[in-house]
């Protein structure tokens, strides 16, 4: 078969695992998107007993290969069965679909929490500080102050950690998740024709080019205030 | 419990600490290669000759943004199927090996670590001051001399951070080979779970050794930097 006839016969389910892929990706970036900042504010103001757990976590996670953590997850919640069936838990690990999304959550959010303590430790002391100064509350000061200008400083990484997440989900398919990966895998065991392995790279760098578009695109209108004045048309 | 790891027939502490030499024989295998990559790529994408900028650039694009797992797919079985369809344009009658699995995670972890480190040594090129270099000449130094001795010696302090760091990734990308038949420390771990069913205990041991892995190279990267820096003014 050549390469356009295998993508012919296939493309349902490369396209099923590309949706798969998007899934845990935007899944797993939007839950540990919601955790990230709210753990990143205790790694920046909090008291150090609170702070110790949480850079234990973040050291933890880094030191660790995700498939290792994907195995501890997957396999190793086999080992407490009973007791996680009496929780009523039993039903969550066993679908490795859930594993794949806990393990990316956990990975996520320790990467993100450290992108956006960067972020919030950047922000101008003087601003808070004005802010406290008209009388705003601490709500509204993480609302308005700290939490618009950490975002902007941290945008750019955050796509760095969100291509990661993207790749790392190809590990997805050693536990039987069919992504691109499994589904590539899985026509490969059965074609023995190689340029599968291509389309997929071609699937895998489309969807990065695409994202760093979109995350451009929004960065520019998040740094709308600060962006040079000379051709005023482009921006509106 | 302790049992479980202990040296010898009836425990694993031998199987894993075999698995865990197999990872750093590949994490250091690999570390060279890859750094010889990364600096052909650079000196490619940086490169006055447009058509070897692109192929640095575009090297450097797309090995990033594959999954490290597809690219190791993909040099093992391509370079396996390769390799046969050679042995048997040259012989048609051998049969079929197998490529090694060794070689391959060595390829490919190579391949994407050259592809990150290219992007390092670059940054750390442009950061290297003009002067010094406009200063080696005038004093009639070679272009080798005033690689040799000026460039060199101040890329290694700039890019070993950025280095430092890849070296880290790589080493937690090791833990993919297992995928391949490769017998590392992750794989090993699997045959004691299959042995033993205990696979939390045993996996969260392989996470540990790993953590200890990475935590230990930071500790030696950080007196690396300090050591390069040991000449630099503080402001």
């Amino acid at each position: 078969m050549n390469p356009i006839e295998i993508m012919v016969s296939y493309w349902p389910r490369m396209l099923d695992g590309t949706l798969m892929t998007l899934k845990l990706t935007i899944l797993g970036a939007l839950i540990a998107g919601a955790i990230s900042p709210w753990l990143a504010l205790v790694r920046s103001h909090g008291s150090l007993i609170a702070q110790t757990p949480i850079r234990i976590y973040v050291s933890f996670v880094r030191g660790t290969p995700i498939l290792a953590q994907l195995f501890l997850v997957f396999y190793g919640s086999g080992q407490f069965r009973p007791e996680l069936m009496e929780l009523g838990l039993w039903n969550f690990f066993r679908d490795p679909f859930n594993c794949a999304i806990l393990v990316f959550v956990l990975n996520s959010t320790a990467y993100q929490t450290e992108i956006m303590r960067g972020g919030i430790q950047g922000v101008n002391l003087g601003e808070i500080e004005a802010a406290k100064a008209i009388g705003m509350t601490r709500m509204t000061i993480l609302r308005r102050v700290i939490f618009p200008h950490a975002y902007r400083i941290a945008w750019p990484a955050l796509s760095n950690e969100i291509i990661l997440l993207m790749k790392a989900s190809a590990l997805a398919s050693v536990v039987t998740v069919f992504d691109i990966m499994g589904r590539t895998r899985q026509i490969f065991s059965k074609t023995f024709d190689f340029s599968i392995y291509l389309w997929a790279a071609l699937i895998y760098l489309a969807i990065t080019s695409l994202f760093v578009f979109g995350w451009h695109r929004i960065e520019r209108r998040l740094n709308r205030h600060i962006l040079p004045r000379n051709n005023a048309n482009a921006v509106s | 419990m302790l049992e479980l790891f202990s040296y010898g027939d009836t425990g694993w502490g031998d199987e894993i600490l075999m698995g865990l030499a197999t990872t750093m024989k590949l994490a250091v295998a690999t570390l060279p290669v890859g750094m010889i990559i990364g600096f052909l790529i650079a000196f490619a994408a940086m490169s006055g000759i447009r058509a070897v900028r692109y192929v640095g650039v575009g090297y450097t694009t797309i090995m990033r943004g594959l999954p490290e797992i597809l690219t190791l797919f993909v040099v093992y079985n391509g370079a396996g199927l390769l390799l046969n369809s050679l042995i048997k344009w040259w012989n048609p009658e051998a049969e079929g090996t197998d490529f090694s699995p060794f070689l391959a995670g060595v390829i490919a972890l190579a391949m994407v670590f050259g592809a990150f480190a290219a992007e390092v040594i670059r940054g750390a090129y442009n950061s290297l001051d003009k002067g010094q270099i406009e200063a080696a000449a005038a004093v009639g130094m070679t272009p080798q001399q005033t690689f040799w001795r000026i460039k060199l010696p101040q890329l290694w302090r700039f890019a070993l951070p950025g280095i430092g760091n890849l070296w880290i990734n790589m080493l937690k990308d090791t833990a993919l080979v297992s995928v391949i038949a490769l017998d590392d420390l992750m794989r090993m771990t699997k045959v004691a779970v299959g042995v033993t069913k205990q696979p939390f205990t045993f996996y969260l041991v392989a996470c540990l050794i790993y953590w200890v892995l990475c935590v230990l190279s930071e500790m030696i990267l950080s007196r690396m930097e300090r050591h390069a820096n040991r000449g630099v003014r503080r402001a």
